[in-house]
């Protein structure tokens, strides 16, 4: 039963990790950018609710309603002051950019914060818990991540195919100097993304600081789960990174099971097999 | 075509023999470091020359391979590890398993190099992070080389390795300079060869180089699996060095990457004598800044990304635009001679920082 | 006296260090249709990018209605009212056919094309809205290239060698529908490798040789032997 249980929390973890990883997939998808600082962003947003909970009292929920437009706006300033300009053909300034940001990020919360570990208060929802039956408890706060990781998913598909701006978002990716000349202005669409995803960050780090302790050093582990997540599921495929998620989870939980020292070389290693026989993940998205 | 023009193609330059001249003192001079200076300058240019090493490793891949990679950390580790090893279980003098863990992590390059290589531009680079990860967090599972916590050089190799500390020392710090000097002139050999005129082909036009025959794949990865038998020497040098290993430190991406990015960076990315300017600004740094903690580490990243987008070849890039001087003589001139009457010098594309030649100028 | 809605002046353009353009001036008047001809690698694509803002030009090297709109990004380049619609189709393979008519759009300049007037102009459309554009066969996704453009109710409309890769009945097709397309805007500029054709629809024809203009005059006036020493240069 203890093996069940594994699989269960492995499932609902998954869900965070879809979130680490929809914002990734997103950038990707419409810029061809890879944001190293991602995991560090997380983190960042985890340390920007500790601070907003403090000062305004709010519980992890409500204060959702500051987090996320905030650090959409930092999204949107930090693609078209910094990040649009590392756009182009080589792919050396993007990936050299956004990791100098990301030793900025953690050496700067290390600065503020100093390197104690911290924890986000969700006051019940902490230590809620129901049971299933078969002596498994479900506890109330994965739950509820899993279900915000799907209804984000759901969301970003429905501003994807079915809005004028994921239209743009769409379309820039395919081909932007066409995109140009359909009046979209790049600059605008890419700032927009990019707002779009770090509000996605947002969520992800409210929930990680809920579910666990977190310090300045804890981005690039994140950076990581996201990658493996968006490769096993698959490239351009929302859903995908979610199956990607929960597989990477319980991967992670079965390993955690064998041997506590093995829980995240589990994960890793069955990123790597996917890696070595379905190179383009598990339901990457046929391109037409 | 009694007419053709004939040719003569030339590599080296005035600027370059003398400086080669004024290389050749400057090895004296440093070798002959231990009758003039003390340990702790033997210590620190020890430093110097390992992140020298790395550094010259990390542009061939990165700066003229076109493999951003993340990940080298952990061949570095992988190579104080099996040092370590061959101590621990062996006994054996570790300077002479130093290239032996070269060779090993070349080895166990090949099936890291497999995997990874099913990724690209961004992707690979995380990907190896990831393996780096993964050899972090395999080694801390071996409790017989120290686990988590890493583990000492055992003292009776320690003594082993010569009659007295000083002697130790001296043999150590010969072996670092001469593990720089082998891994400089292993990049340049590599650059001057066939290989690395393919090497630039390739960076400059993948479809391009591919119809001429240059075969991609091999030779970004035969780059790779030597890059990782020469970054993992190092590592065995720099552990022998510190006397003791761990993961953490084995493996830590911010000693063994991030500051190896930064120096090359800096100094200049896809130009040999890069890495040599970025080491000396990056140890100047550290010794004017690293009081400030993590503020040093937030200014040299500033520093990384502002250079990337205002000066993205870095000092020696700058230089070599603003004065066209060439230390390192890699580019080869064609000369012509005949049809048009006087000899006339046409520049080859075989200069690294490809971006310049025919690409077309996106506009935006 | 005719408008002159577009001046092209002294235009030089490059790739890197790569000459494309030589010193190339040209006019538009109100209505015309000015037809550029030309072999492979003469510089005609590359006319048509600088004037619709993809290349980096100076601003007083392209004039519309009198003010330069050299060198702005190619999103303000339309809002003026300069369409392109580029060589190669170059549809959106993400987007099935409406959305890439709506994307043609998504200015919502004023104007009388609309969706409906789109699948009019050209029925197939219609029936195959819903489909991934770039899975309809060339001569359709070229209607659906033309729609895309004409979505921005532009005042001058440039077409980049649109009877490239389709068959001649296609292409008959394609050019019978142009002059209602064409009607009613400030002037347009066609690209074509198809002379005939070319000097069918223009009132004025250029011809570009490696970069410079080597003939202009009017479809009437000029004889095969002429057209083709231009074109050749022979």
């Amino acid at each position: 039963m203890e093996w069940v249980n594994a699989v269960v929390q492995g499932i609902l973890v998954g869900g965070l990790y879809a979130l680490f990883a929809a914002g990734l997939s997103l950038i990707f998808g419409v810029m061809r950018l890879v944001n190293i600082a991602h995991g560090d962003l997380i983190v960042l947003s985890a340390y920007i609710a500790l601070l907003t909970m403090q000062a305004t009292g709010l519980d992890l929920m409500t204060n959702l309603i500051i987090v996320v437009p905030l650090m959409a706006v930092l999204g949107y300033a930090l693609q078209r002051g910094l990040l649009n300009f590392t756009l182009g053909r080589d792919i050396l300034p993007p990936l050299l950019v956004t990791f100098g940001l990301s030793i900025i990020i953690q050496n700067g919360l290390l600065s503020y914060f100093t390197a104690d570990s911290r924890r986000l208060r969700s006051g019940a929802l902490e230590v809620s818990s129901f049971p299933i039956g078969g002596g498994i408890d479900i506890g109330v706060l994965p739950l509820i991540t899993f279900c915000i990781a799907v209804g984000v998913i759901a969301l970003l598909q429905f501003v994807f195919y079915a809005t004028p701006v994921g239209r743009a978002f769409r379309a820039t990716s395919d081909d932007p100097e066409v995109a140009r000349i359909m009046g979209i202005d790049n600059r605008h669409i890419f700032g927009l993304a990019m707002a779009l995803s770090l509000a996605v960050v947002a969520i992800a780090g409210v929930f990680l600081g809920a579910r666990t302790i977190f310090d300045p050093a804890s981005g690039p582990a994140r950076l990581l789960f996201g990658f493996e997540a968006v490769i096993i599921g698959g490239l351009g495929n929302l859903w995908g990174t979610l199956a990607g998620g929960i597989i990477l989870g319980v991967a992670q939980a079965i390993g955690a099971q064998i041997h506590p020292g093995w829980q995240l070389l589990a994960g890793h290693i069955v990123f790597l097999i996917v890696l070595a026989v379905r190179p383009r993940g598990l339901f990457p998205r046929v391109e037409g | 075509m009694s007419e053709a023009a004939r040719f003569r193609v030339t590599q080296s330059t005035r600027t370059s023999q003398v400086a080669a001249i004024v290389a050749l003192a400057g090895i004296v001079v440093l070798a002959a470091v231990p009758w003039w200076g003390g340990r702790s300058e033997m210590l620190l240019l020890g430093q110097i020359f390992a992140y020298l090493a790395l550094a010259s490793l990390w542009n061939l891949l990165a700066g003229f391979t076109g493999l951003v990679s993340i990940g080298q950390q952990a061949y570095v580790g992988f190579g104080g590890y099996m040092l370590f090893a061959f101590a621990i279980f062996a006994g054996i003098n570790p300077l002479l398993t130093i290239p032996i863990a070269g060779a090993l992590g070349a080895l166990v390059a090949i099936p890291v190099g497999m995997l990874v290589f099913r990724l690209s531009g961004a992707y690979f680079a995380i990907g190896t992070w990831v393996v780096a990860e993964v050899f972090r967090l395999s080694f801390a599972q071996v409790s017989a080389l120290g686990g988590g916590s890493g583990n000492s050089l055992p003292a009776h190799v320690v003594r082993g390795m010569a009659p007295d500390r000083d002697m130790r020392d001296m043999l150590i710090y010969w072996a670092a300079l001469a593990i720089a000097l082998a891994v400089i002139g292993f990049v340049y050999a590599i650059l001057r060869s066939r290989q690395g005129l393919a090497l630039t082909a390739i960076r400059d036009s993948e479809p391009a180089s591919e119809s001429l025959g240059v075969n991609i794949w091999r030779t970004k990865f035969i780059v790779y699996v030597l890059s990782a038998g020469a970054t993992a020497m190092v590592g065995a040098l720099i552990f022998l060095q510190k006397l003791r290993i761990s993961p953490d430190a084995a493996f830590s991406v911010n000693d063994w990457t991030a500051y190896v990015i930064f120096i090359t960076v800096i100094g200049g990315i896809g130009r040999i004598e890069g890495p040599l300017i970025g080491t000396v600004v990056y140890f100047l740094l550290r010794e004017l800044l690293s009081d400030l903690g993590p503020v040093y580490l937030m200014i040299l990243g500033a520093v990384a990304i502002v250079v990337m987008l205002r000066a993205p070849r870095g000092i020696w890039g700058f230089v070599v635009e603003r004065y066209g001087i060439e230390l390192f003589p890699v580019q080869r001139r064609l000369h012509l001679e005949g049809a048009g009457g006087s000899p006339g010098m046409r520049r080859t594309g075989a200069s690294a920082a490809g971006a310049d030649a025919a690409s077309p100028a996106k506009p935006e | 006296m005719p408008e002159t809605v577009l001046q092209v002046s002294h235009l030089n353009a490059f790739y890197g260090q790569f000459q494309a353009l030589f010193d190339v001036s040209l006019s538009v008047e109100a209505g015309e249709v000015l037809a550029i001809i030309g072999a492979n690698g003469a510089g005609k694509s590359t006319l048509l990018k600088s004037i619709a803002g993809l290349m980096q030009v100076p601003a007083r090297s392209v004039l519309f209605r009198g003010r330069p709109v050299g060198g702005l990004p190619a999103n303000e380049v339309v809002k003026r009212g300069i369409t392109l619609v580029p060589e190669g189709r170059r549809l959106f393979p993400s987007l099935s056919v409406e959305e890439n008519l709506l994307i043609g759009g998504q200015l919502k300049r004023p104007g009388r094309w609309t969706l409906d007037e789109i699948y009019k102009l050209f029925p197939v459309l219609r029936d195959r809205r819903r489909v991934p554009a770039t899975s309809l066969s060339g001569g359709q996704q070229q209607m659906c290239a033309i729609g895309r453009a004409l979505m921005s109710n532009p005042e001058f409309i440039m077409f980049d060698e649109i009877s490239l890769g389709l068959a001649p009945v296609i292409i008959k097709d394609i050019y019978a529908a142009l002059p209602s397309v064409i009607a009613g805007g400030a002037g347009a500029i066609i690209v074509e490798q198809d002379i005939t054709r070319a000097l069918e629809v223009a009132t004025r024809v250029i011809c570009l040789q490696e970069g410079r203009i080597s003939l202009e005059g009017r479809p009437r006036e000029l004889d095969r032997a002429t057209i083709s020493a231009a074109y050749f240069g022979t």
